[in-house]
């Protein structure tokens, strides 16, 4: 597996560290405890294509939406992640 | 059909050629009072334990494809109870009892070898926690010996200990630690499950549940017909989240990929399993000869059953810096298996929120050792309604009660656990 990072190009695995999925999005503050337990401990664990955060720390250190089939690991698409990473590029 | 030192003779004296299938590869009836979801070493264990101690025998076990071809037939083989938190304590001490008696329980020679784990030391701080580890054994009523560098250096005196940057200070060896066969372990548990009357199925596939008009599971669809169930347990290690989606629920797991090493076969080096405490690599050598090792998992969730170079690298630099000699050994083979890591590295063995679903997932990669005393509390949960005292704490809701057992400290991460 190799990921192609839109700031530099593609880099081999080993540059790169992971986080999980990116779907589950942070609740609001007052959501209450279940909102909170579903986002933190709860996954889709998707057999297939999905979406998740990666991190290049070997190389621009930006926070990266890689999506990829978790069935075979073809990648199919790098984006930097919304958030402070990304407003570099103005993304 | 009974195995002793006398069937053998007698087979050695017709030449091997009447020995006979060890299980009875069963097609599916309509109907039983319980269906175990995966022929791994779990789902197994549990319909032997059902049958054996809970007097349960209409059980069937039904594998998509051939039993022992998940992760029972793919891992490291190695066997400990040397958890330091209340929960695990206790577990896996049940299931080292269990595997001590496990060939005679089952009339299978498992090739369980009690030939020690040592897990080493490379500072200070980390000799603390071994001995703070060590202790917590030993007050449970588990062997524990807290070795020094002297007394490692008669034992092993290959490795490398004036390591720079790692100098080996010691040890925590648990002796009754060791490793099993692991096809053994599943086709031992077939056997005995078998002879008491247990269907194993295979090439069937768990498809869909079905369930009456409460929501309550009355059975499975399956690529073999439907199949009727007064109640489903699923063991299906790595597609917990998979299986149980069917049922509609979402489980605090993420199916990641590990993978193992093994070498070409070289004369008895090592005497024990051992663990490098300054990385994660940990290495045996099988009867056969080769080394059989691992480390992290890959860290990115997974269900290829096979990991990346990284890794590989990652797991052979930590050989190389315990045991430099090692260096000029080939890797004969390397493999993956796919993994529940749950939330907090810890199992779940309790009922689901639906009727009639019990679940046995959440294993990471230490779920091998955890095979008998896994099938013995599972089998518990299912014939009585009530958790085992020993797993009582695996629960499925123990995440929203903030009742996590996280060994590792690492929080709600699947990949550092
Ligand atoms: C490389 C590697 C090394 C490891 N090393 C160790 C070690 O040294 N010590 C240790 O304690 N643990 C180790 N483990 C972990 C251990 O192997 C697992 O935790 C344990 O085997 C899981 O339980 P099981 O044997 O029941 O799983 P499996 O053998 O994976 O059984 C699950 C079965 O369910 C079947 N299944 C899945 N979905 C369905 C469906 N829909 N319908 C029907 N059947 C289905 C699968 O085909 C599979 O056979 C290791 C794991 C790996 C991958
Ligand atoms: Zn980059």
């Amino acid at each position: 597996m190799r990921i192609t990072c839109p700031f530099c190009g593609e880099r081999e695995l080993g540059e790169f560290t992971y986080l999980g999925d990116a779907k589950p999005q942070r609740p609001a503050a007052d959501a209450g405890e279940d909102a909170v337990y579903n986002y933190v401990y709860l996954r889709d664990n998707i057999a297939g294509v999905m979406s998740e955060h990666w991190y290049h720390g070997g190389g621009c250190r930006a926070w990266l939406k890689v999506t990829r089939n978790t069935l075979t690991h073809e990648i199919s698409a790098v984006e930097a992640a919304a958030g402070a990473g990304a407003a570099k590029v103005g993304a | 059909m009974k195995y002793s030192i006398f069937s053998l003779a007698r087979a050695a004296l017709s030449g091997h050629k009447n020995w006979r299938p060890t299980w009875r590869d069963a097609a599916p009836k309509d109907r039983y009072d319980v269906v175990i979801i995966g022929g791994g070493g779990h789902g197994l264990a549990t319909a032997w334990f059902l049958a054996s101690e809970f007097g349960i025998r209409n059980v069937a076990v039904l594998e998509k494809g051939w039993i022992g071809s998940g992760n029972a037939g793919r891992n490291t083989t190695i066997i400990r109870s040397n958890y330091g938190l209340p929960g695990n304590t206790g577990f896996y001490e049940l299931s080292m009892k269990l595997w001590e008696r496990m060939e005679q329980d089952l009339n299978y020679n498992a090739m369980v070898s009690q030939r020690g784990v040592l897990n080493l030391y490379h500072s200070d701080a980390q000799r603390d926690a071994f001995a703070r580890r060590g202790n917590t054994m030993r007050i449970n009523g588990i062997d524990a010996e807290l070795l020094d560098q002297a007394a490692l250096r008669k034992m092993l005196p290959f490795l490398n200990f004036e390591n720079a940057r790692f100098p080996i200070q010691g040890g925590l060896l648990q002796r009754r630690g060791g490793t099993a066969r692991h096809d053994a372990v599943v086709w031992g548990y077939a056997h005995a499950a078998s002879a008491l009357g247990v269907d194993i199925i295979q090439n069937c596939e768990v498809t869909g549940f079905t369930r009456d008009a409460n929501g309550k599971v009355t059975g499975v669809e399956t690529s073999r017909g439907k199949i009727g169930a007064g109640k489903v347990g699923m063991a299906v290690a790595g597609s917990s989240s998979r299986v149980a989606a069917m049922a509609g629920l979402r489980l605090p797991i993420e199916s990641h990929v590990l993978q193992a090493f093994v070498s070409e076969a070289i004369k008895p080096l090592l005497p024990n399993v051992m663990t490098f405490g300054a990385g994660h690599f940990y290495v045996s050598q099988s009867d056969k000869g080769g080394l059989v090792f691992g480390g992290d998992i890959d860290g990115y969730n997974s269900y290829a059953q096979r990991g990346n170079l990284p890794v590989m690298e990652d797991v052979c630099e930590g050989g190389m810096a315990l045991i430099p000699m090692i260096g000029r050994v080939r890797l004969l083979r390397q493999w993956g298996g796919i993994m529940d890591m749950s939330m907090d590295g810890t199992p779940i063995i309790d009922k689901s929120p639906v009727d009639g679903l019990y679940i046995n997932a959440g294993w990471c990669y230490g779920g091998f050792k955890a095979t008998p005393g896994s099938g013995f509390v599972f089998a518990h949960l299912l014939a009585r309604d009530q958790s085992h005292k020993e797993a009582a704490l695996f629960r499925l809701d123990r995440f929203q009660r903030g009742a996590m057992i996280d060994e590792k400290g690492q929080g709600a991460q699947p990949n550092l656990h």
